[in-house]
């Protein structure tokens, strides 16, 4: 029961996210958004797992938030210095 | 005991919950960047870790439970150094806070 509501609370959670990251002025609000999603979805499938009483999806949740974690960290690297840092290691 | 874990877990799931969903409820109507950086920290923090625990309670002492606590330790350690990564590159490429006034010491990156 408890479960059931707190799934659908994620999924309104996704949805607000989702709201902000189509109005959000700057870059920078959408990829909050993204992160926001990113974890609403681990906790999505975390929670889809037990109210279906199969808890092999608590792996499918760790490697979706590695990666959450990679993809914001190389995306926010790309718009902070313009490139992902290539250049510099090809002239070293 | 088992009807005192059951209604503990739901507990737990119900205040992860609420919090889940006053982060997103912030991260939509909250007036700057930052602000929202900082109510979507809400969400990943106390949010998830909630709705974990009610999860591990769920489960008792199993394998189960040694992954949502690796689930937790992953969200507890990454989000707040993607939080901090993304303030801090929003401020490189000069979105300024709302209030922030120019040259206070504190509007400096």
């Amino acid at each position: 029961m408890m479960l059931a509501a707190a799934t659908l609370a994620l999924l309104v959670c996704v949805a607000l996210a989702l709201a902000r990251a189509a109005l959000g002025p700057t870059v920078f609000d959408r990829l909050q958004s993204a992160n926001t999603i990113g974890t609403c979805t681990m906790l999505l499938l975390a929670l889809f797992g037990f109210l279906n009483g199969r808890p092999e999806f608590l792996d499918l949740a760790l490697t979706y938030g590695l990666l959450n974690v990679i993809g914001v960290i190389a995306v926010l690297k790309f718009f902070r210095q313009g490139d992902l840092g290539a250049n510099k290691e090809a002239r070293r | 005991m088992s009807l005192v874990i059951d209604i503990a877990s739901g507990l737990c799931l119900l205040i992860g919950t609420i919090f889940c969903l006053v982060g997103a409820i912030g991260l939509l109507r909250m007036p700057d960047f930052f602000t929202r950086v900082h109510a979507a920290s809400v969400l990943e923090t106390l949010g998830a870790d909630f709705i974990l625990l009610g999860l591990m309670l769920q489960a008792g002492w199993s394998l189960v439970t040694v992954k949502l606590l690796m689930i937790g330790l992953l969200i507890f350690f990454a989000s707040p150094t993607a939080s901090h990564a993304l303030a801090r590159a929003a401020m490189v490429r000069g979105v300024m806070p709302l209030l922030a006034r120019p040259g206070a010491p504190s509007s400096k990156p």
